[in-house]
């Protein structure tokens, strides 16, 4: 069964092709990796699968279910999370607050109950703010859950961005460049998360550009050169395109 | 962490904090009313006492320590339990609130006056912090809905005769309308274009109301409002209708507590922080930043049926622009999205002008000045914090 169908995906921001005719799927329970060199359309293909951005063209489909052109907070009730490559935190609130008001798509309580604070209230932020806990042991954060999220060390601000993600209960998680500027320890870290994501029964689609990662954990790589999909397949595969490493190095002359 | 410390550091930083530079500053601002003489003066008076105040702080900052070390000493010597900081804040909430509460009886008509005043705009500015400190939109007409409040009274009850308690929610209900009608085409707008589009907002309201004047009797104002209604017994009574507001103040402050940690003020804050990361991870912005403006909304309406009540008259000059920048002003000085900060705020600006009545032509400029020390050196407000300023 595939999670994530993306079929003819195109966009284009005036004369620019940011992504043009890309198409692939997703396994559920799977880890995949999209690829390629800077400017090569791979964030722009997350705006396009959490609806920050419309595509021009083509269709998203998330359990046969079409999603393009729906609004990124409609997406999310879908079970899509992602987090950000230039990290985008709720800065001035607390680490726990940060992953608390993620849930906020799965929770209901209205203005009148939080007024009159009914016992459903009561309930429902107990259970809001246990799972924030428990969501911040998953990453290893608990200890900081009172911290102002602004203040946390790079990685940890990575790591939180995955909390919050996961807070949205979804069953496909966006991860862009979860390692970038880690160093080799906070790498290794990252990927056991990740790995740990995966046997949750999430499914993971990352952008990266360190190789060890790549090559590491996903299990199927897609790779994209300006807008272009120019190569899908199995990490062993994908070393060896002269495709891939024709875009990434490029041409013998 | 790292910037802060060096902003700290640097040599311009540590001039202009330095009190030479303060005292120079408003000595130079004072210059052209007072002549040279006078400006030297207080340049001299205001070296020394912000030089005085700096002692006073690291003195205060030394002392703390030394504080904290002897009752540190004392609490291993005996078994003497010193009250817990919980006691201690109940027993300040309880003073203020017996100041509060007796004022009527100690205080004469002008400070109640007064006290009444700033209960308004209490109210009034919590509203506009829900809008302005929470949700991070910044509106500059917000006095508009303040004005649709008051008239709204004004009109129900000279017009068809409804009593205080009849009109209240119809006009309230009004208000909130009216925020959402505001809120569906300015919030396509981001910033400083959604800041001009209120602004614009706020002038239409008033011109309206001083132009229509088959209506609103347009300058001239509607006169001869009911006051208030409580079982039969007329609130016009200053000291009666200050009770009345400090139950509307409280219910207010309550609320907007409550409602401001719950997952509606989290939704809130979220958008203030950033509002992409808001909308993925779930958060409909477009239906939160409506319900902002139209709570916020909800109180101004409040506030301007109140003041229509205690005032028995409305008129379009207290609906100006420079009314909007008042509440702002109250909001920023207290502290963005704190609701205790708010209120001082509040507090702070309606008697400020008052006590500095003996300056007559220099209390605006005194007042300016003193807001524009406060963004120096206490930017995010008197009591807001950053990571606390929203927890209430």
């Amino acid at each position: 069964m595939y999670l994530l169908e993306v079929r003819d995906l195109t966009k284009h921001f005036g004369g620019i092709r940011a992504i043009e005719e890309v198409r692939f799927r997703a396994k559920e329970g799977s880890i995949m990796s999209i690829i390629g060199p800077n400017g090569a359309g791979k964030t722009t293909l997350f705006n396009c699968l959490t609806g920050i951005t419309r595509p021009t063209k083509g269709a998203i489909s998330f359990f046969d279910m079409e999603t393009t052109g729906l609004k990124p907070d409609s997406i999310v009730k879908l079970g899509v999370a992602r987090t950000f490559q230039n990290i985008r935190l709720f800065r001035e609130m607390t680490v726990i607050e940060n992953v608390m008001v993620s849930q906020h798509c799965r929770t209901r309580s209205g203005l009148l109950s939080a007024i009159i604070r009914s016992n459903n209230f009561r309930n429902e932020e107990k259970t809001i703010k246990e799972k924030a806990l428990e969501y911040l042991e998953l990453v290893g954060l608990e200890a900081y859950a009172d911290t102002v999220a602004g203040s946390l060390p790079y990685g940890s601000q990575k790591r939180l961005e995955i909390a919050r993600a996961i807070a949205t209960e979804p069953r496909l998680i966006l991860l862009d460049e979860p390692t970038a500027g880690m160093n080799p320890q906070e790498t290794g870290e990252m990927m056991e998360l990740i790995k740990k994501l995966q046997e949750l029964g999430k499914t993971i689609i990352l952008i990266e550009h360190d190789m060890k990662v790549v090559m590491g954990i996903s299990e199927n790589i897609v790779v994209l050169d300006h807008g272009v999909k120019i190569a899908e397949g199995a990490p062993e595969e994908i070393r060896k395109n002269p495709m891939v490493i024709e875009a990434y190095l490029g041409k013998e002359h | 962490m790292n910037k802060a410390v060096s902003k700290t550091d640097s040599p311009i930083h540590r001039f202009t904090h330095s009190p030479f530079f303060i005292a120079l500053w408003l000595a130079l601002l004072f210059l052209p009313f007072k002549g040279l003489k006078a400006a030297g003066i207080l340049f001299i008076v205001l070296f020394a006492a912000v030089s005085m105040l700096n002692m006073f702080k690291k003195y205060v900052g030394t002392m703390k320590g030394v504080f904290s070390d002897f009752k540190q000493y004392l609490l291993g010597r005996s078994r003497i339990k010193l009250p817990e900081s919980k006691t201690r804040s109940i027993a300040l909430t309880l003073l203020m609130s017996v100041v509060v509460m007796a004022l009527p009886f100690y205080g004469h008509d002008y400070l109640i006056d007064i006290a009444v005043l700033s209960g308004i705009y209490i109210i009034l500015a919590q509203g506009l912090n829900i809008v302005v400190g929470f949700t991070g939109l910044l509106n500059l007409g917000f006095v508009a809905f303040y004005a649709i409040g008051a008239y709204s009274y004004a009109l129900l009850n000279t017009k068809l005769g409804m009593g205080f308690w009849a009109s209240l929610p119809l006009s309230v209900m009004l208000v909130t309308l009216s925020g959402f009608i505001l809120a569906i085409p300015a919030l396509r707008l981001r910033g400083d274009y959604l800041a001009i589009v209120t602004l614009g907002f706020g002038e239409i309201v008033r011109l309206v109301l001083n132009n229509w004047d088959s209506f609103t009797k347009g300058p001239n104002g509607i006169g001869g409002i009911e006051p208030p209604n409580i079982f039969g017994m007329q609130i016009s009574k200053l000291g009666h209708f200050y009770y009345f507001i400090i139950i509307f103040v409280l219910l207010a402050v309550f609320i907007i507590r409550r409602v401001s940690a719950s997952r509606i003020g989290r939704a809130w804050i979220a958008i203030r922080e950033d509002e992409i990361a808001s909308s993925s991870i779930g958060i409909n912005t477009t239906a939160y930043k409506l319900y902002s403006f139209a709570f916020g909304a909800f109180w101004a309406g409040l506030a301007g049926v109140l003041f229509a009540a205690k005032m028995q008259f409305v008129s379009p000059e207290s609906f100006t622009f420079m009314e909007s920048v008042l509440v702002l002003c109250m909001v920023i000085l207290g502290g963005l999205g704190s609701i205790p900060g708010v209120v001082l705020g509040a507090i702070i600006l309606v008697m400020l002008p008052e006590m500095l009545r003996e300056v007559q032509l220099y209390r605006m400029l005194a007042l300016g000045s003193g807001l524009v020390m406060l963004m120096i050196f206490r930017p995010q407000g008197l009591m807001g914090g950053k990571g606390v300023s929203f927890r209430g």
